[in-house]
């Protein structure tokens, strides 16, 4: 009797073992076929020639992807600059001011924000806020300001919530110790607590980014998707996430490769910017 | 064949056995006909299928996309019956049949606001080729044109390449947008806007521009004034079987060129 409910223990882990290490699997498995996907075109065209080349025609042999590693990094910074103030204040009005009844309010309504399908974002992108930069602006509203106002919304609950989790971390004691002290609320917040939820505020803009770079949809609707590196923050603008999405449909033979390359070189950025949030960052906020 | 033609193909031919796994329920019964290519005819060949259907219950038409060389290859490698293609065959792809089913303008369209209400292709080539930028140059406001293309490999954007650009390129700040609908939506919402679709698809929302002084319409394209015209073909690999024949057949007739008469394009009998 004994022995079979051990079996059944030990079916029963190795069953879920099998499940989670399933989902490394699928990683895996992506990784594996994104790279020998994408990594023939680095062979047979050179590697200098797509991250750095200037052209995009690949149907003409031009596969350079440089303007849209410019262009995502500038609309991830444009979202940033629009999204960490205003996800920063959030975060620290809900850990250091709001009650309890507030907080109940806010918190769910910043979940909700996040669940918003991002094609939602894209059409809200296209009604309202390009023809507003159109009229007020200039040029035709499809352009790098539009997509980083929206991006900029869009990753307000990744900040806002490991900003919270990270400022509601700090210590007691250091709150009591600086009231102690004779400062004021403000003081404390702005001399104490962000200080010390340093590492955790900046792998929050970090996430952030990683948001804002792997948007497609909005970003596709928004941005124009022209393929010059923008000269002014009114010009429109292809990252490359939407040069993928953009292009899929109609790509065959080495169009298709290019668009697989355009692949790796993101996947690549991502996983830098994971890292730096994951093991850069988080793990000074351990010790 | 290499791996990276199986990875296109394998769906095809999944596709393919799965309809005729279905068919195989009913032995003798039911006839699959494979239909993939072009985006910009897949909407109307799936018309044409469905009402084809109607009337021969024993016929399953199945149309997929996969754009106009997908298309093509899938019939040099006899994985569909019917191709369907909204550009002209490449040298290399000569030896194929082509049935042209109809043809469809493509319309050069403004913003019903704008008063500029024609050009020749001359000017067109030279505002896509960036070489005018401001509609000032045409007698307009000071004011930057915002140019619309479609994406890379699109048959549209193939055919205005073909048809207008000739050896110039669209320049690289041209906003680019991936289907006719939303270039549409685009010149339609931005007054300064200038872009290229399906005649099939214009309405009051967007201002066709004439070209030389032709306006795009059934009428002109037949009389051959209108000269942004692309065929719509169907390509197969040598003679059809007699029963894929009978849905060609379908879409020449009088019956089907009405039905892609009313989609706006421009068939046979008009």
């Amino acid at each position: 009797m004994i022995d079979r409910t051990v079996l059944k223990e030990r079916f029963v882990k190795w069953v879920l073992v099998a499940f989670a290490l399933s989902s490394l699997l699928f990683l895996f498995l992506i990784f594996i076929f994104i790279l020998a996907e994408g990594l023939p075109l680095f062979l047979k065209v050179g590697l200098n020639k797509i991250i750095f080349g200037m052209k995009w025609a690949p149907t003409k042999g031009h596969f350079g992807i440089f303007p849209m590693i410019i262009s995502s990094f500038l609309v991830t910074i444009g979202a940033l600059v629009i999204g960490a103030p205003l996800g920063l204040s959030c975060a620290i009005y809900l850990s250091e001011y709001a009650g309890k009844r507030t907080r109940m309010l806010l918190k769910p309504a910043i979940e909700l924000l996040a669940g918003i399908p991002s094609v939602v974002f894209g059409f809200l992108g296209v009604i309202y806020i390009v023809p507003l930069v159109r009229n007020y602006l200039g040029g035709s509203g499809f352009s790098l300001i539009s997509t980083c106002l929206v991006l900029g919304v869009m990753i307000l609950p990744t900040i806002i919530s490991i900003s919270f989790d990270a400022l509601v971390s700090v210590p007691r004691t250091y709150r009591e110790g600086s009231a102690a002290m004779g400062a004021t609320k403000w003081q404390t917040i702005y001399k104490v607590i962000i200080p010390s939820a340093k590492s955790g505020i900046l792998a929050s803009f970090i996430l952030g980014m990683g948001r804002a770079i792997g948007e497609t949809m909005a970003v596709i609707m928004i941005a124009g998707n022209a393929l010059k590196i923008p000269t002014s923050i009114l010009d429109p603008l292809r990252t490359l996430t939407g040069n993928i999405a953009l292009e899929l449909a109609y790509a065959t033979g080495d169009h298709r490769l290019g668009l697989f390359s355009t692949g790796v070189v993101l996947m690549v950025i991502i996983m830098i910017l994971n890292y730096i949030a994951n093991f850069g960052i988080k793990r000074k906020i351990a010790k | 064949m290499n791996f990276r033609h199986w990875v296109i193909l394998l769906p095809l031919i999944a596709a393919l056995l799965s309809c005729s796994g279905a068919s195989g329920d009913k032995p003798g019964k039911k006839h699959t006909i494979t239909i993939a290519g072009s985006t910009s005819v897949m909407p109307f060949t799936e018309k044409l299928a469905e009402h084809f259907m109607v009337d021969h219950k024993n016929f399953v038409i199945d149309v997929q996309g996969g754009g106009s060389t997908a298309g093509i290859q899938a019939v040099i490698n006899n994985t569909v019956q019917i191709g369907m293609s909204s550009r002209q065959l490449k040298d290399d792809e000569k030896r194929l049949n082509t049935i042209t089913i109809c043809y469809d303008g493509i319309a050069v369209v403004v913003h019903p606001d704008n008063p500029v209400g024609e050009m020749d292709l001359d000017r067109i080539r030279q505002i896509f080729s960036g070489h005018i930028s401001n509609w000032r140059q045409l007698g307009w406001v000071d004011r930057r044109i915002d140019a619309v293309s479609r994406e890379e490999g699109s048959g549209t954007r193939g055919a205005f390449e073909g048809l207008v650009m000739k050896d110039k390129e669209i320049d690289d700040g041209t906003m680019v947008q991936d289907s006719n609908g939303s270039v549409k939506e685009v010149v339609a919402t931005d007054p300064y806007a200038i872009g290229y679709i399906s005649m099939g698809l214009v309405d009051k929302k967007v201002k066709p521009i004439a070209i030389a002084g032709v306006k795009p319409s059934i009428k002109t394209i037949k009389s051959g004034r209108y000269k942004l015209v692309r065929p719509f073909l169907y390509v197969t690999n040598g003679e059809l079987d007699p029963r894929s024949r009978r849905f060609v057949d379908y879409v020449l007739s009088k019956e089907g060129q009405k039905i892609l008469r009313n989609e706006g394009l421009v068939g046979f009998y008009d």
